[in-house]
């Protein structure tokens, strides 16, 4: 190809975006530059973008709101927390059982993607918005009272009130234990693999975007009924880019849950899906690059601003107001000029 | 309704249709065909034949339900009563989407582009069912999508070559003059491969010499693309101008069927339409 057209050069930039941060963030560990507690963020700031990539896929390219886009992250972050469990007598390689996890925690979020989807993707309306939200506080509450544990037998799962009903053999061990979450987990996730991951989701968002069923899911965005008389099947692919986007959160939530030692359910309630449509929405619909930077930066933030203590969050609110107050003020844009690369971005 | 589901025959006599079609079975046919909304009977007892390869107008005032009659042979709306055979099929219940697998492709009245999205993108769009391949090698880059990616991009410029849009391709669909709107509709309707394309008020917002060169399009695209077409539209000078059959509808009711000619001189359809002061068609009204 002699030219590249504007979409090729914005995902060229996308991948170029995170390889230079990602080989920034490493230089600056590597000369012992950065503090312990971003050094701690790094793998959660890959997580959060992986989400942030994840759902605007839902939100920006296909045009649906999705409020429950942890609970996704919560099915892969606990699928992938007993994956890793059991695996870990069959697969030594912590990289290929941290690869393993994730295929299983992506797996499982699929699969809850689709049971949402089939019923709901074929309204018209706002039906996704509400059954989403609904959908996230069911599936913290479902891990809340789930129990399961391994012992020579093989896995125990039990929905009963204690760990107890789990009858496990005396060398068992729990591994999710109801509100306690799941403990014990041993650390697979590096920032290397975080990096991996959203070279991958990249390039099966930008793929998609990019392709014949990509075009058709936006088509289904800015106009159903003209879609529909050039014969795209409207459900279908409100279900592909429902499910990829379940997918990829699921994959999210395994590198998230296999950083630390112990997560518990509430960690996926309904702020941190709103926290990642902030990342969505601040980036800018359907700008893939957008919401990287944004998910990256707000994660960053509270930790940042820490030396304001008590004020912290107050202030983070206000850093999000001028930033949303900045980028669309029409003064900004026209003195700065947008970015030329938004354009092709698919807005 | 089982009984729908079976082959109804072909009507014993076919008005409306050139002679030249007439040995084939029509493209379009209606029987009785009708929708009420609520009490309302916006289209009632609607029966047309259109042959394969015709020019044919649906004129009427404002209200008169042509664009509801559309809206019922791409089933945005499922028709209340009567029949649609397409070939001599009966297109019973079938959705939009099998409808424009099955030949009918269309334009909007309030243009619906993908606004967002580049002028080349809305003609592959057009395209999805023509150039295909699994979304599988459209998400890992397989040699299929790179030849059949190669396939769109071609045939997409080779149709915005009828109305000269290729240099066009890469602006925002959103962005273009109105008159280019309504030709990039007609060009994302022709890459859906139809035999019958419907436009409604193609010609709307157009200057007279726009008007012109769309009449010549429209004679071009149906003599290159062998299709039937079927047009709404308010501009006497194009309807008269080009379509072979035309049929006039008021109140949801077809009050004539006929030639240019003989809508011309009819006088149901002057009272209710074209006006006593339409005479001889060489004027141009627009409502």
């Amino acid at each position: 190809m002699k030219r590249l057209s504007r979409t090729a050069k914005t995902d060229i930039f996308t991948y170029s975006l995170v390889t230079v941060g990602f080989i920034a963030a490493q230089l600056t560990q590597g000369a012992g530059l950065m503090s312990s507690s971003l050094k701690g963020q790094l793998v959660p700031i890959c997580a959060y973008i992986v989400m942030a990539v994840s759902l605007n896929l839902t939100v920006g390219i296909l045009g649906e709101l999705s409020l429950g886009h942890a609970g996704f992250m919560s099915i892969g972050a606990f699928a992938g927390a007993v994956a890793a469990a059991v695996l870990e007598p069959i697969i030594p390689v912590p990289e290929i059982r941290l690869a393993a996890a994730m295929i299983i925690g992506a797996v499982f979020a699929g699969i809850a993607g689709i049971l949402i989807g089939v019923p709901v993707l074929r309204l018209k309306g706002d039906y996704l918005a509400i059954v989403t939200l609904a959908f996230g506080e069911i599936v913290l509450n479902l891990i809340n009272c789930l129990y399961v544990g391994v012992d020579s037998k093989g896995l125990r799962i039990s929905m009963l009130t204690s760990a107890e009903a789990l009858r496990l053999n005396p060398d068992g061990r729990v591994i999710i234990n109801g509100p306690v979450g799941a403990s014990g987990i041993t650390k697979l996730s590096s920032f290397t693999a975080g990096f991996l991951l959203i070279l991958i989701t990249l390039f099966i968002v930008q793929n998609l975007v990019n392709s014949r069923a990509g075009r058709a899911i936006l088509a289904v965005r800015d106009n159903r009924i003209s879609a529909e008389s050039v014969g795209i099947s409207v459900t279908k692919h409100k279900m592909i880019a429902f499910v990829i986007s379940a997918v990829l959160a699921g994959a999210a939530g395994v590198l998230f849950a296999l950083n630390i030692n112990t997560i518990v359910p509430t960690k996926f309630n309904f702020n941190t899906s709103i926290l990642v449509l902030v990342f969505v929405v601040l980036g800018g619909l359907g700008n893939i690059w957008g919401s990287i930077i944004a998910a990256a930066v707000l994660t960053v933030l509270p930790e940042a601003l820490r030396g304001f203590n008590n004020y912290r969050m107050l202030a983070y609110a206000i850093v999000l107001i001028l930033v949303m107050l900045l980028t669309n003020s029409a003064f900004i844009k026209s003195t700065l000029g947008r970015p030329r690369l938004k354009r092709g971005a698919k807005t | 309704m089982s009984d729908r589901k079976t082959k109804l025959a072909p009507l014993p006599s076919v008005n409306f249709v050139p002679e030249r079609d007439a040995a084939f079975t029509p493209i379009l046919e209606c029987r009785g065909l009708g929708i009420n909304f609520g009490g309302l009977s916006a289209v009632n007892d609607f029966n047309l034949a259109i042959g394969r390869t015709e020019i044919a107008g649906l004129i009427g005032p404002n209200g008169a339900g042509k664009t509801t009659v559309f809206n019922l042979l791409t089933k945005v709306y499922q028709p209340t009563k009567g029949a649609i055979l397409l070939n001599g099929v009966d297109t019973f219940d079938k959705t939009s989407v099998q409808i424009s697998k099955m030949g009918i492709a269309r334009t909007f009245q309030n243009i619906r582009l993908f606004a967002n999205l580049s002028v080349e993108d809305n003609v592959k769009i057009g395209l999805h069912n023509q150039i295909k391949y699994s979304e599988i090698s459209g998400l890992l880059r397989l040699p299929s999508y790179w030849k059949q990616e190669r396939k769109a991009r071609e045939r997409a410029r080779q149709l915005l070559s009828i109305f000269d849009m290729q240099d066009l391709a890469e602006s925002k669909a959103g962005s273009l003059p109105y008159g280019a709107q309504r030709r990039l509709e007609i060009v994302r309707a022709l890459a859906a491969k139809p035999s019958l394309l419907l436009l409604d008020e193609p010609a709307a917002g157009m200057n007279p010499s726009e008007t012109a060169e769309l009449m010549d399009n429209i004679v071009k695209i149906r003599d290159v693309f062998q299709i039937a077409i079927f047009l709404i539209e308010h501009d006497m000078r194009l309807v008269m101008g080009i379509c072979e059959g035309i049929c006039v509808v008021n109140f949801g009711n077809i009050i004539a069927k006929g030639t240019p000619d003989e809508i011309r001189g009819n006088p149901e359809v002057i009272e209710a339409y074209l006006g006593k002061g339409f005479v001889g068609g060489s004027e141009s009204r627009k409502y």
